[in-house]
């Protein structure tokens, strides 16, 4: 009667026990964007380093459930090394594919696919995409 | 108290699937009270002390019947009833009208830790701006509020204590009668937190003899947007009006005004009138089951369920002692709101979070809780499913890894 399996894949939980790119740095040419989703308790920090047009770097931290804590790695590991257009591009993809919303299908999500099964818990949608959100900060920080 | 007769009145559980265990967020409305706000609406919904025409009469008389019942309800005067937004904007109005009045640098106020941030908040603010010290109350191992650690603090300097009535997070009850005795005595005013109190205890202001108690209706089977502060006659008269407005005044000139006595001075504006109603109406519902009887059924329906949650591995409680229908857990190594999502699966509403309440949970030293509560509209049945659910979490959070 419980479809959870669709929302925890193995992708997921991989991520979840096991994040990369995580903790934070102390360097000047990272931008740093901290969100903190105070009704669930999700509080991530996202750090990105750009340089000539390219995510060199992808760190993050922090506390929250299985989904908000995995996504930031799934991120890291999708973004590193994409121009930041396509970063952007797949980031905004990312995102309107958890909302429902038309995206272009086109766009390699990676391993960040393993989220479409988010869209059926739309309680958990903001526990997705607060990493993703972050990072959208850092490039406006960069600009 | 036939349990089948009064889910019949709850519209929301003709989906025979739901199990709600979030009455400590906001409890389900029954039809009798849906009905009393049609029945504003469609027979005289127009606004009260304001019209001199029969309509207006009418919907003036059903507002003020409605305080007359709030009053008989906690056994206060009617003019002692303000109507508010709900218990957030009533501690508020303590805070701000008391409070910031009447406080200087050299006072103290006694806050807990079991607070929501509702009864923390505005005395924080009040600290900042007065300068008046906020002092702890140090909780007892199991987190509760108890006289000898209340004397601890209590000091000449007191001023104000604000303390919950029941906590909704533990759900333990706390010593008001005695601590209102003893903050007397030192000449300080206490303000009491009722909102959790108010759904399942009966309250006798007179017996508690606290200067302000708050509650909200939509947690009592009333509607959201309207709520209660209770405030003693001599005090009420001493405060000043913290919003103004139409409806508050007496004789208003270029440069001042007077004020209507209390409870008007506190109410300015077109007040929540159908709500207001709707709230009278949910505490006939109330009156009408007894609030003995509804606490002697959520405390079994607690029990039964303690009792099976204890027996499960890997649970762990935070609560084992409370005193009313609130249970707070986690399943070890899963994050509440990775739980909750399994128990929203199975069509079981609860809480997960911090519940409004982040001094507790740090207390606790968890980052979040679960939070089951029980009220007159559960089963055993339904305790059983929770149960149930709660063990398939488990063993599904362990099949995927965590
Ligand atoms: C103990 C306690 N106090 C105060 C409140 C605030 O009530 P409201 O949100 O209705 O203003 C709540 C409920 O959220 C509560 O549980």
């Amino acid at each position: 009667m419980n479809n959870m399996e669709v929302l925890y894949r193995q992708v997921i939980m991989d991520h979840y026990k096991n994040p990369r790119n995580k903790g934070l740095v102390q360097d000047e040419l990272y931008k740093t964007i901290h969100i903190k989703n105070p009704t669930c308790g999700d509080d991530i920090t996202v750090q990105s380093k750009i340089s000539n047009g390219v995510v060199e770097d992808v760190r993050h931290d922090g506390t929250g459930c299985s989904i908000c804590c995995s996504s930031a790695s799934v991120m890291s590991e999708t973004l590193l090394g994409k121009s930041v257009d396509d970063a952007i591009k797949i980031k905004d993809a990312y995102i309107n594919m958890l909302t429902n919303k038309e995206y272009d299908e086109e766009v390699e999500l990676e391993e960040a696919v393993a989220y479409t099964g988010v869209r059926k818990f739309p309680a958990r949608i903001k526990c997705a995409s607060i990493a993703w959100k972050a990072f959208e900060g850092t490039l406006d920080e960069s600009e | 108290m036939d349990i089948n007769n009064i889910r019949k009145d709850f519209p929301i559980l003709e989906d025979k699937t739901l199990v709600y265990l979030d009455t400590a967020a906001s409890s389900l409305k029954p039809i009798q009270v849906i009905d009393k706000l049609d029945e504003y609406y469609k027979k005289y919904g127009v606004n009260v002390h304001r019209g001199v025409y029969n309509l207006s009469f009418i919907a003036t008389e059903q507002y003020e019947k409605a305080r007359r019942k709030v009053a008989s309800f906690i056994n206060a005067t009617f003019e002692e009833i303000i109507f508010t937004r709900g218990a957030s904007s009533a501690l508020n109005l303590v805070a701000s009208s008391y409070g910031l009045n009447n406080l200087t640098k050299d006072d103290e106020i006694i806050v807990t830790e079991l607070e929501h941030h509702s009864h923390v908040l505005p005395w924080q603010n009040v600290s900042n701006i007065t300068g008046a010290k906020l002092v702890y109350l140090p909780l007892d191992e199991e987190g509760r509020i108890t006289i000898d650690n209340f004397k601890s603090v209590l000091t000449d300097k007191t001023k104000v204590v604000a303390v919950t009535h029941v906590s909704n997070v533990m759900g333990y009850i706390s010593p008001i009668k005695e601590i209102v005795k003893l903050a007397h005595e030192k000449g300080a005013v206490v303000s009491v937190d009722a909102a959790q109190a108010a759904p399942h205890t009966k309250i006798d202001v007179i017996d508690l003899d606290c200067d302000f108690l708050a509650f909200s209706g939509h947690k009592m089977l009333g509607p959201t947007g309207i709520g209660v502060l209770f405030g003693k006659k001599n005090l009420l008269k001493e405060m000043p009006p913290i919003e103004f407005g139409g409806d508050m005044n007496d004789n208003v000139d270029k440069f001042d005004a007077s004020w209507k006595d209390a409870p008007y001075k506190f109410e300015t504006g077109t007040p929540p009138i159908a709500e207001a109603l709707g709230l009278g109406a949910a505490i006939d519902y109330l009156e009408n089951i007894g609030l003995e009887n509804i606490h002697k059924y959520e405390i079994e329906l607690k029990d039964y369920t303690m009792k099976k949650l204890k027996e499960i591995e890997d649970i762990e409680i935070y609560n084992l002692t409370t005193d009313t229908g609130i249970i707070s857990f986690n399943i070890k190594g899963v994050h509440p709101h990775d739980a909750i999502t399994y128990f929203d699966g199975d069509n079981i509403c609860m809480r997960a979070g911090h519940h409004c309440a982040q001094l507790v949970i740090k207390w606790l030293e968890v980052l979040a809780t679960l939070r089951a509560s029980f009220y007159i509209y559960n089963t055993i049945e339904e305790c059983d499913k929770f149960v149930s659910s709660v063990k398939q979490a488990r063993d599904f959070f362990k099949s995927v890894g965590f």
